[in-house]
């Protein structure tokens, strides 16, 4: 049911008044897939998202969305296409479910515009689509960490756009959680085909759930591509500075990093010797 | 998943919106019942007591003995500064303390009403300009005492706590000024003087109205049209912004409307104590967290001036300036609020 968009950072250079924390680079995001961006704290990860959200001007390059330099587009034809979800949205006060959710029909309302049937339809699928349909009625902050992560979720959906950013979606999470949040994007992308970007600090999961993995370090890409060829023991070496065996996952065969520590793995290696 | 979606949903969803929704009404419409009876009874009562067909008569423009010059020179004038001053005051307020998520930035906390009173206190007592002239030199200080805190305020960011500290110091600074100009005006009798200290409806007069009246008139529609963006601000910048909001160009107009309309009751009434400060907690204490609490807090603004201006004038021995009883009413709120605020970091709104 959607349009293929493109988004494509062209050369861009980014970064924090005369700090430069992304230099020159260049990002396709293969449409109607799921791209996963990994990487050490502070190799720009985050900030080269922001940027593709509109968020952050590039210094110099461009962030392109179907060809068009997203920076020069208004902020509202933006939003029809492309949503984000930040890593720490804030919810106000006794906010109610079902309330915060409306709010991602914003963009699809003029200066003067009435709220619709079709707004209440795309609320209600946003609210069933992520299972919070019981909630719809109680306050945001009596929620637990994973529901409100999912009606945050909720409320990108109700924005009904082609991309979906995701900052650290999984974070402050607990391992079914995260899972249930993943599992929930994938369907997403399945049923709708929406282009979704994410940034994961957890390896294995993002070679898990990505169709396209991007591996950062110093604010570049090192590496960019299928999962099978990107999450390499040399790579996980590059970017993080840590040793690793890297085996197939047992249930997907998807590669899975098991990190090596000074402690513990030398004793077993040498008993299994 | 799939793409349809079940009835029984969406008339959750509008059920939902429908409930917040009458309640907004609810609540806005009592409240302007609320307002519209003190503004009735502070025109009635006072030395003599004139009824309500007499006080109609008036309103209209009938001649009715007495009443035409006490109501329609004294209380009209003052019954209307209060209930507009209350009204910028009110919605100056939580704009600014919802903005910044913190009940403690009200503007006359940190230093904007109190610019903009040491401006008009310059402008009438040193240089004696006419009463548009000072509200507008009151309007262009009181934007400046902003932009001077968010300069001193503004590291990395400029966080909250840091900006209200700022402020607390910038508005100690502008009362200072305010205290020396009244002390060196020999001619000012000390109802005069207590109008630029908390804040008085004693000089009111349609001279005075006229230019307030106006900005109330065109900055109001400005405000309530950019509830929603405030309402999505509410989320972060980041969420507001992918929601389609022009973050920075909406606070900036945001900012001004605010100031704008503070500094006109503030030229008009005097820095009436802490309006700004307890209006947006109490209205969205009254309202819970559905829509808008701007007119709201306008309305609740209004109610605290009349009801304030009619208790010092009638309740007590002598006659209170409508500042002191409001602020009798408001500093133990801002002792709690900087108790709480010291325990933890919660004094959103």
């Amino acid at each position: 049911m959607t349009a293929n968009r493109s988004l494509h950072a062209q050369g861009v250079t980014l970064g924090y008044g005369d700090r430069v924390i992304v230099e020159g680079l260049d990002l396709m995001v293969p449409p109607g897939r799921i791209t996963t961006i990994v990487g050490a704290n502070a190799c720009g990860k985050s900030t080269l998202l922001k940027s593709m959200a509109r968020l952050l001007a590039p210094t110099s390059g461009s962030v392109l969305l179907d060809g068009k330099a997203i920076h020069r587009m208004p902020t509202k034809q933006v939003a029809r296409v492309l949503g984000l979800l930040p890593q720490s949205p804030i919810a106000p006060d006794g906010i109610a479910v079902s309330d915060l959710v409306s709010r991602g029909r914003h963009p699809h309302q003029g200066a003067l515009a009435r709220w619709t049937g079709e707004d209440d339809k795309a609320v209600a699928r946003a609210l069933e689509t992520t299972g919070t349909t019981h909630i719809a009625d109680r306050p945001v902050d009596e929620l637990s960490g994973g529901q409100r992560q999912r009606v945050w979720i909720a409320m990108a959906l109700a924005q009904e756009t082609d991309v979906l950013l995701l900052d650290e979606p999984t974070t402050f999470l607990d391992i079914s959680h995260q899972i249930d949040v993943l599992d929930l994007l994938t369907d997403l992308n399945r049923d709708r085909g929406t282009t979704i970007v994410m940034v994961l600090h957890d390896l294995n999961l993002a070679a898990r759930y990505a169709d396209h993995l991007v591996a950062m370090a110093g604010g570049r890409i090192l590496a960019g591509g299928e999962p099978d060829d990107v999450l390499t023991e040399d790579t996980v070496r590059d970017v993080f500075g840590l040793e690793c065996r890297v085996v197939p996952d047992p249930l997907t065969g998807r590669p899975m990093v098991v990190p090596m520590g000074r402690h513990h793995t030398a004793d077993y290696a040498m008993r299994s010797a | 998943m799939s793409t349809t979606v079940s009835a029984e949903a969406v008339q959750l969803v509008a059920r939902g919106r429908r409930r917040r929704a009458r309640r907004w009404w609810i609540v806005t419409g009592s409240l302007l019942m609320a307002v519209a009876a003190a503004y009735t009874l502070s025109l009635m009562f006072g030395d003599t007591f004139y009824s309500p067909t007499e006080v109609w008569g008036v309103l209209t423009g009938q001649q009715v003995p007495g009443a035409s010059f006490t109501v329609g020179e004294l209380r009209l004038p003052r019954a209307t500064t209060g209930l507009l001053a209350g009204l910028c005051f009110g919605m100056g307020g939580v704009v600014f303390q919802t903005l910044l998520r913190n009940a403690l930035a009200s503007p006359d906390v940190i230093g904007i009403t109190s610019g903009a009173s040491a401006a008009a206190v310059f402008g009438i007592v040193v240089l004696g300009l006419s009463e548009t002239a000072v509200s507008f030199l009151a309007t262009a200080s009181a934007l400046a005492a902003a932009l001077l805190i968010y300069l001193l305020a503004y590291k990395d960011g400029g966080s909250g706590p840091r900006l209200i500290l700022i402020g607390i110091g910038v508005a100690a600074i502008f009362d200072s000024v305010i205290s020396y100009i009244v002390s060196r005006a020999a001619e000012w009798d000390l109802p005069a003087a207590m109008r630029w200290l908390t804040g008085s409806l004693n000089d009111a007069s349609w001279e005075r109205i006229l230019p307030l009246a106006i900005a109330v008139a065109v900055l109001m529609p400005v405000l309530l049209g950019s509830a929603r963006d405030l309402e999505l601000l509410r989320l972060g910048d980041h969420t507001a912004s992918a929601l389609g909001v022009p973050v920075e160009r909406r606070r900036v107009l945001l900012i001004v409307t605010a100031v704008g309309l503070l500094a006109f009751a503030t030229a008009a009434a005097g820095p009436i104590a802490f309006v700004a400060f307890l209006s947006g907690p109490i209205a969205v204490r009254i309202l819970g967290p559905v829509g808008s609490p701007i007119l709201p807090a306008g309305l609740v603004g209004a109610l605290l001036v009349l009801v304030a201006d009619f208790a010092g004038q009638h309740f007590f021995g002598s006659r209170l300036p409508v500042g002191v009883i409001t602020g009798v009413l408001g500093a133990p709120y801002l002792v709690y609020l900087l108790i709480r605020s010291s325990r933890s970091q919660g004094t959103t709104l």
